[in-house]
């Protein structure tokens, strides 16, 4: 019988630390050789661990939302038959102070999902037995009218006993019949009223929310982001109908090869163009060395909602695509990181970042900027104005572009002119294309 | 008039009334029940008990005169003979004896019981007219279980003497040399073929075109083969006219015929008793000629309760006993609820059938694609050697879960198999359950056992 020791493993190159975002085991657990033990996140990419060795878990090495170093040990099993492993090394590199953190002993109880809700505040810890959780109730709509639910009679007397209508209770067994366990994890824990339910009444429910993974990073990368820039907007209206007229053209002939475009490759477009012109925002500012790196090549961050939250994955080399090579592209990466299987290459290293939030653009916005870059062009909704041209109003497509930038390098005048050469670019869509033009 | 008072007052001792009564005196309940005649009600005196004896003893009697079968096993008996007045005091004796049973019960639980005729008086009071005088007793509950009583025919009244109902019917000291039988329900049948069995000349005569109307061809056909064996006459699609001179007048394809008869038994249905004892002043919601009641018998008067075949049909004994156990505990402060899935219902003739749930066509309706599986009784051992093996038991489940729907045997001596079928219907249980269980060698319970597995499609014994 020894105890072997489990270490966070080398989940990548360059990769110091990684966060632990699930544990799949609690202490007393048996595993098999093979078994995966816990997930954990790195920069780019969640792992998930297996375990080399079949035993009893007998301690973990954090709890979920923790950051080990590599080497740390991040869980130890009790393998019948094996030697002790030795004592883990110190961990290699500047782990942070989470990393050395002593085994908990006994470990908290893991959270199943990075989201769990409870139904009362959080003060009463939810022991509930592991075998209700496959009886569990499920807010389904009722049976039909007229079809009767399966059980027996000594289900359906203690249903009546406990006022709950069989109907609306969930049943496991063959056929969808109802146990006495059904009976008892609804009775445990019924449903929400159903909305029918005469009168209003105060919702008392409060979920906590451990904020772990993703939603850590961009937690930390937005408050670090404010922190340390001095932000400032700059809004400015762009009349795009006759980028409009464009792309409705090109989109009545769209093929497979060329798919229906939308103003966000003419804006990447017009980006490229622009910051040629105006290299100071296309750069990153290493604000512990005071330096300011200036780039030739624009990779262009576009930000994207995933199912997990923001991601900003990156087209790279923005300046040598043309327009449905930038719409391709940016495509790609933006569905590679909405399913989950964006490179680490497809998510970092971007020089300027597009944000767009599509028809809920909104008339302006002010975008964080995504340090350590230096400015982020904001895309906001179309809409028909009335614009008052050579001597009456004509109906126009209007659309605002609401940009930061990163105050303590840019000035206002910079910023300005840059965006006004977007501008420019986006109202004359003929110049996007003409090469060599420049102001 | 010194009042009683009492918690409970249950008008009517059958099997509905008096099982509230334990129940509501075992719960600890202060109950009265009032009963003009002996405790047991109809079934117990003039229903399913006494004519059960009698087709026990008219069983007997056939199978002793069946030289056939008697041969093939290697038995020779002289002619039997029958003291028929014998078999009706052995059957009042059976039936006394269940009735000093009840009211044993009754006292054991607390109940007190007064005789007589009961009228009503309001929701809260009723007066009991017993040999002793008028009890006017006060109550907080009132239950009706005052059960139902013979239909009779206009054309055709009931005069005690030759025209019969069941009641008298089971009363007979001496066995009709001819009786015609008008109606082919179960009540009709049973009798008609247990008088037959004692030696009557039986003919049966039904209006409609079918005997057994409650049941569908399948299960009613070895019946029928059993009557023809038996030399009962049956007239379908014909009605009685009148009964004069030992003769039945029925019209029937259009003519009027008459059919020699000693007696006539009338069997065309039951109806509620509802009137005469002062039901109508409580003006309680009907449901046509029933009390109408919810889920929970309660009537439309707030704590007047109805229980047995007083509240509709089935007219049958076990559930108006499931009834009054129900109310009782309701009285209690229980929550309950009559949510059966089945009533089983049987009918003693020969042979037996037993029906729980649906029927095949009525399961189609119901819910659509059905399975259905047969399994006759003549590939089962036990019912050869019984030399009975006439008939079958059948299974009918969905299709797509395969939950049993219904549940329908015919043969020799299935109503003891009532009990399994009821059981996996409330249950729940599905073919699987039924197939999946052992079922004892041999015996004719596992006619239902191969008959799941014949709707499963994987019978071992067909």
């Amino acid at each position: 019988m020894g105890a072997r020791s489990i270490r966070m493993p080398d989940v990548g190159e360059g990769v110091a630390e990684a966060e632990i975002v699930e544990w799949s085991v609690k202490v007393g657990d048996l595993v098999r050789e093979d078994q995966i033990v816990a997930s954990v996140m790195t920069d780019k990419a969640t792992v998930e661990i297996p375990t080399p060795v079949a035993g009893a878990v007998v301690a973990l090495g954090g709890a979920v939302g923790d950051v080990l170093a590599v080497g740390a040990e991040l869980i130890r099993i009790e393998a019948p038959g094996l030697p002790d492993s030795p004592p883990p090394p110190p961990p290699k590199g500047a782990a942070k102070a989470a990393a050395a953190q002593a085994l908990a002993e006994p470990a908290p109880p893991p959270a199943p999902v990075a989201e769990k809700a409870h139904e009362a505040p959080p003060s009463a810890p939810s022991a509930a037995p592991l075998r209700l959780v496959s009886t569990a109730p499920q807010r389904g709509a009722p049976r039909p009218a007229g079809e009767k639910p399966i059980a027996s009679p000594a289900v359906r007397l203690k249903a009546r006993h406990a006022g709950v209508d069989l109907r609306f209770v969930h049943g496991t067994g063959p056929a969808g019949r109802i146990t006495h366990d059904d009976l008892e994890a609804y009775i445990a824990k019924p449903p929400e009223a159903p909305a029918t339910a005469p009168g209003r009444h105060p919702n008392l429910s409060a979920e906590t929310i451990k904020v772990v993974g993703l939603r850590r990073r961009i937690a930390q990368n937005m408050a670090e982001s404010s922190r340390r820039v001095a932000h400032f907007s700059y809004v400015e209206e762009v009349d795009v109908t006759a980028l409009e007229d464009l792309r409705a053209a090109l989109n009545v002939h769209a093929t497979e090869v060329r798919p229906k475009l939308t103003m966000l490759p003419f804006l990447m477009l017009a980006t490229v163009r622009a910051v040629a012109d105006h290299p100071q925002v296309n750069a990153h500012y290493d604000d512990d060395n005071e330096v300011i790196e200036r780039f030739g090549a624009v990779h262009l961050g576009i930000a994207t909602q995933t199912p997990v939250g923001l991601m900003v994955p990156v087209v790279r080399h923005a300046e040598v695509l043309g327009l449905y090579e930038a719409a391709r592209e940016m495509r790609r990466v933006s569905e590679a990181a909405r399913q989950g299987v964006a490179a680490r290459e497809d998510l970092s290293g971007s020089t300027i970042t597009l944000t767009s939030l599509g028809a809920l653009g909104g008339i302006a916005s002010t975008p964080v900027v995504n340090r350590p870059e230096v400015a982020i062009v904001g895309v906001n909704k179309i809409v028909v104005r009335p614009v008052w041209r050579d001597g009456g109003f004509v109906p126009r497509k209007m659309m605002n572009l609401s940009s930061s930038f990163d105050h303590r390098v840019i000035d206002g005048h910079d910023a300005a002119t840059f965006i006004q050469r977007v501008r420019a670019l986006l109202e004359a869509p003929a110049t996007l294309f003409i090469e060599g033009n420049s102001s | 008039m010194n009042e009683l008072r009492c918690k409970v007052l249950i008008i009517g001792g059958g099997p509905g009334g008096y099982v509230a009564a334990i129940r509501a005196g075992e719960l600890g309940l202060d109950t009265v029940l009032v009963e003009d005649g002996r405790f047991g009600g109809t079934c117990l005196h003039v229903g399913c008990i006494p004519s059960k004896a009698i087709i026990h003893a008219a069983d007997a009697a056939h199978a002793l005169a069946d030289p056939l079968a008697l041969n093939a096993i290697g038995l020779t008996l002289a002619a039997p003979a029958l003291d028929f007045a014998k078999t009706i005091a052995w059957k009042d004796g059976i039936v006394s004896r269940l009735s000093t049973g009840v009211g044993a019960l009754l006292k054991k639980a607390g109940v007190r019981s007064l005789r007589g005729r009961a009228t009503i008086v309001d929701g809260k009071s009723a007066i009991a007219h017993a040999d002793t005088g008028d009890q006017r007793i006060a109550c907080e509950h009132l239950v009706i279980a005052t059960g139902s009583e013979p239909l009779g025919l206009a054309a055709l009244p009931f005069d005690g003497e030759d025209v019969l109902s069941s009641t008298e019917a089971l009363a007979l000291t001496k066995v009709p040399e001819t009786l015609a039988v008008v109606g082919a329900g179960y009540i009709g049948m049973e009798l008609g073929m247990a008088f037959a069995k004692l030696g009557a000349k039986v003919t049966i005569v039904e209006a409609l075109p079918k005997i057994l109307p409650l049941y569908d061809e399948e299960l009613s056909q070895p019946v029928v083969r059993r009557c023809a064996d038996l030399g009962i006459d049956t007239l379908l699609g014909a009605r009685a006219r009148g009964f004069a001179n030992r003769t039945l007048k029925i019209f029937a394809d259009g003519d009027e015929q008459a059919i020699p008869a000693e007696k006539a038994l009338v069997a065309v249905g039951r109806r509620p008793r509802t009137i005469g004892f002062g039901l109508e002043s409580l003006d309680l919601a009907m449901a046509g000629p029933f009390i109408r009641i919810d889920d929970r018998c309660a009537t439309s008067m707030r704590n007047v309760w109805a229980v047995g075949d007083v509240t509709g049909e089935p007219m049958l004994a076990h559930r108006a006993m499931a009834q009054g156990e129900m109310v009782a505990e309701i009285i209690a402060g229980e929550k309950r609820a009559f949510d059966h899935r089945a009533i089983p219902a049987i009918c003693f003739t020969d042979p037996e059938i037993v029906a729980v749930g649906l029927s095949p066509d009525a399961a189609r309706a119901a819910h659509g694609e059905t399975l259905v599986g047969l399994f006759p009784f003549r590939a089962n051992g036990r019912a050869m050697t019984k030399q009975d093996d006439e008939g079958f038991v059948r299974i009918t489940a969905r299709a797509d879960n395969h939950v049993v729907l219904g549940i329908h045997a015919v043969g020799g001596g299935v109503s003891e198999l009532s009990s399994a079928f009821a059981l996996a219907l409330e249950m729940g249980a599905r073919l699987e359950d039924v197939a999946g269980t052992i079922h004892a060698h041999p015996t004719e319970s596992e006619a239902f056992h191969e008959a799941a597995l014949k709707a499963l499609g994987k019978p071992l014994h067909i």
